[in-house]
């Protein structure tokens, strides 16, 4: 079996799955009910001067009939006191001694306030401390949270101001809401920070409601933008992992934050660089039960793939994030549509017709190959390899799409645009005016 | 056959079960999908293009489009892309053969999956317009041309709703005292009840229809009057009484024949439906499977289905079978009726048969006749007068709604155009 214990910037813990900070790591009954079901680590509910939260706090996204495909709160950090919670902190580290207590803290601008909460924070024996520098709503509104985070000579200074005292590893969690997050992380590395973990909540409106017009959620009436989270945002977050981890300036550990649900989820993570993970709205989901899966479904995955640690597979997809420009452009694809698998509801065609490049032909139903029969198929001369009928496809493997093998080098646009190398002949002079009439 | 007399004494009467069990058994025998369970199935739904089940219905409702607006909570679109395409998509939703038209061309058949629930999604838009009394189709600008309908049936009304639509004048003949043909009087009563049925009539009545009921033309008014007095007319009578079986014994109290008992039975309280113990229904067509699992479902404790062809032979749908078979109703096949046998008293003591192995005969109280119905006599129309339209069983030799539906709306369509209106 896998070994999946992790060693984060110093942080040991059995494993890499670590509760975010948010709702359910509030209380010590949570945390140690989490780590009697198999987590790792948890970074507890962020801990400052309390604050009042309103009612109705949670706004959710469906898809269809899948619930919380996206997920937002407008929920403060800990309403709970400061000495109470680094008390529950003290105790489940007393009583859970190998596993990962993180501190996530966020207080009010000043160097003194920083050392003190730093100082409290230490004597409960946690693991490391978290600097929320991410949340977007409310506390940004009083200078704090995403307010620090989207000001890289404010990161750089308060983790300064933090780690002047600090003797356990500071680990700062970025938010998304910047227009080049690389920047926030450079000045979080230069104020010393000892690891990165991204990406808090992304600014969001989850809807209105069209009864009463009042946006969601709804506070009396009104509502305020917050934190988007949950299975939507996890393509953002791979992105912005891949981008912190891939810069040359950033070599410190990243926690993957955003959306992970599955372990599925989990490897792609760390596949692009993270060290450990963090989850919270699929706890809110399902429960901390979920957890089981993720270590169960990550291990089982290496074991197929004969990984024997984490470190053999963190960031193996990194290197293969590159710049458009270095893509060749002389590498080609053809859908392939597997006809005993289709089932004839052409939502290829539609989806190619309308929404891309032409490319497949309608048989028709009756009186093509007889009923069975086939009922699309791909116009190869005109098939751009773009993915999209195999994207809408309701057929696993029905589309499948194959490389088209040429005699030409490799060309990236960088190369052909300073006049190396030779493209390989190629569709587009099939998506004329000319060609479209000539189809009907 | 002691027609509409079935309920003559009878030898053995069923024990007549109590109205809790009889509310039971003639419940919807597919209930209304809740709204969670609706929308769960209408996400299901690919929305294919150029779909099968839209090609498989006979008034090709664009199935996928109704179902993404179940989906989007547009329920009131949803109705209108059903109602528009198909007047009697109330019924058809209850009573449709689905699994030979609809939900048998649905992909997912073809993924070995359940196929979309196409009948209990298009129950849950068309509900909501009943539920909330929306009006979804209104009178067409008045043309000063008039309509005869002769026929009050899914045929006539479909071509009603899509003239008024158009504005012509329509006047429908109907020589029930209700309107609404088999729906009303003859689909089973697990299936689709007489208030729906004439709920969905009402509706298209409201679009301001002059109701002429209980008047059979060809016996009250002649034909010849009703085609000098109006600019066309559209024949929708539907089939006449049940073929006999041209056997002795056939006009026996206690033969009856399978529509006038599910007539009686729409038509009445349950408990008043009284049948014998033991039941034997001869034909094996879908009223046969009506007529044996109404029996049942009435409290005969035996009903049985008396072929003289084989099991592969039945006209009636599989699942309509299958149905028959959960019931607990039984099949003798390769029994031809050769006579229907009396006891002392003169009433039915049992139906004798040829069978591969001689004759034979099968004790019962009572005698369903399901072979099928004969035409209609009142009047002939001509075949190929430019201003006389038909649709429905009377036209096609017995179909389902939607078939009577889909000629409704064609012939409207066609007289539309012979009046010299512009067809969509």
């Amino acid at each position: 079996m896998a070994d999946l214990r992790t060693n984060f910037a110093g942080i040991e813990s059995p494993n890499p799955f670590w509760l975010a900070s948010g709702p359910p790591t509030n209380t010590y009954g949570q945390v140690a009910k989490a780590f009697d079901q198999g987590w790792g680590g948890a970074v507890w509910k962020t801990i400052g001067e309390p604050i009042i939260n309103v009612f109705s706090r949670y706004g959710s996204v469906d898809l269809g009939q899948n619930r919380m495909m996206g997920f937002n709160n407008i929920e403060l950090i800990s309403d709970r006191p400061i000495v109470e919670n680094l008390k529950e902190i003290a105790e489940v580290k007393r009583n859970y001694p190998k596993h990962a207590v993180i501190a996530s803290l966020m207080v009010e601008s000043k160097r003194e306030t920083w050392h003190q909460i730093v100082k409290q924070t230490e004597d409960t024996g946690a693991d490391g401390i978290e600097l929320n520098f991410g949340c977007p709503h409310g506390m940004s509104e009083r200078g704090m949270g995403s307010a620090v985070g989207q000001v890289p000579d404010y990161t750089c200074q308060i983790v300064e101001w933090v780690k002047e005292v600090a003797t356990i590893p500071v680990i700062v969690k970025l938010t998304p809401n910047v227009t080049d997050i690389t920047y926030i992380a450079r000045a979080a590395v230069k104020g010393g920070a000892d690891a990165l973990s991204l990406i808090n909540t992304i600014n969001s409106i989850v809807g209105v409601d069209l009864t009463t017009f009042e946006p969601q959620p709804s506070v009396a009436g009104k509502s305020s933008h917050g934190g988007y989270c949950g299975p939507a945002v996890k393509p953002i977050a791979l992105h912005l992992v891949s981008a912190v981890a891939g810069d040359p300036s950033v070599k410190i550990p990243i926690s993957g934050i955003g959306g992970i649900a599955t372990w599925h989820d989990a490897a792609e993570f760390i596949t692009l660089g993270a060290g450990t993970l963090q989850v919270c709205t699929a706890v809110m989901h399902y429960g901390f039960r979920i957890v089981e899966d993720l270590i169960d479904g990550l291990s089982n995955w290496m074991d197929e793939r004969g990984f024997r640690t984490l470190d053999e597979i963190r960031g193996r997809a990194l290197p293969r994030v590159t710049k458009w420009e270095e893509l060749d452009l002389n590498y080609h694809l053809l859908a392939h549509i597997d006809q005993d698998k289709c089932i004839k509801c052409e939502l290829c065609w539609t989806a190619c017709e309308d929404g891309a490049h032409q490319a497949i032909r309608r048989l028709d139903r009756e009186t093509g190959n007889g009923k069975r029969g086939p009922v699309v198929e791909i116009i190869e001369e005109a098939c751009v390899g773009c993915n999209l009928c195999a994207a809408v496809c309701p057929v696993q493997d029905c589309i499948t799409m194959r490389q088209v093998p040429n005699r030409y080098a490799a060309v990236n646009w960088k190369q052909y645009s300073a006049g190396k190398g030779q493209l390989a002949p190629r569709s587009e002079q099939f998506h004329t005016a000319a060609w479209a009439s000539s189809r009907k | 056959m002691g027609r509409g007399e079935w309920f003559a004494p009878v030898p053995e009467r069923a024990t007549v079960l109590t109205d809790a069990q009889l509310a039971a058994n003639f419940a919807d025998i597919a209930p209304p999908l809740s709204n969670d369970a609706a929308l769960l199935e209408a996400n299901k739904c690919l929305f294919c293009h150029d779909a099968p089940c839209t090609i498989a219905c006979p008034t090709h409702i664009d199935v996928p489009a109704f179902i993404k607006k179940i989906a989007t909570g547009n329920l009131r679109g949803s109705a209108r892309v059903i109602l528009d395409a198909n007047p009697f998509g109330h019924s058809c939703a209850r009573a449709c053969p689905v699994e030979v038209l609809c939900e048998g061309a649905c992909v997912l058949n073809e993924r070995d999956e359940q196929p979309i629930k196409i009948a209990l999604l298009q129950r849950h838009a068309t509900d909501y317009v009943l539920e909330k009394k929306l009006k979804l189709f209104e009178p067409g600008k008045p043309t000063g041309k008039r309509v005869a309908i002769i026929g009050a049936g899914p045929a006539g009304l479909a071509c009603t709703r899509d003239l008024r639509c158009a504005g012509h004048a329509v006047t429908v003949f109907e020589a029930k005292p209700q309107p609404g043909g088999l729906n009303t009087y003859g689909i089973a009563e697990y299936k689709l009840k007489a208030d729906v049925a004439l709920a969905e009539v009402q509706d298209i009545l409201d679009l301001g229809v002059e109701l002429k009921s209980g008047v059979t033309v060809g016996r009250d008014i002649p034909f010849e009057q009703v085609l000098a007095e109006y600019d066309a007319v559209f024949v929708g009578i539907g089939l006449g009484a049940t073929k006999a079986l041209g056997i002795p014994g056939e006009d026996l109290p206690g033969v009856v024949d399978a529509l006038s008992f599910i007539e009686h039975l729409k038509t009445h309280p349950y408990r008043d439906t009284r049948i014998g113990k033991r039941v034997v229904v001869i034909g094996a067509g879908n009223t046969a499977i009506d007529a044996v699992t109404q029996a049942k479902r009435l409290g005969a404790a035996e009903a049985t289905i008396v072929y003289r062809r084989g099991e592969s032979d039945m006209s009636c749908y599989h699942y309509e079978y299958e149905l028959a078979k959960r019931d607990g109703c039984g099949f003798r096949f390769q029994a031809a009726p050769q006579r229907i046998v009396a006891n002392g008293s003169g009433a039915v003591s049992g139906v004798e048969v040829r069978t591969p192995s001689g004759s034979e005969t099968i004790p019962c109280d009572m005698v369903i006749v399901a072979i099928g119905q004969g035409e209609r006599g009142e009047f002939a129309w001509p075949p190929d007068h430019p201003r006389v339209f038909t649709g429905g069983d009377c036209a096609n030799g017995g179909a389902e709604i939607v078939n009577a539906a889909a000629e409704g709306v064609t012939a409207a369509k066609r007289i539309h155009e012979m009046l010299g209106g512009i067809v969509r």
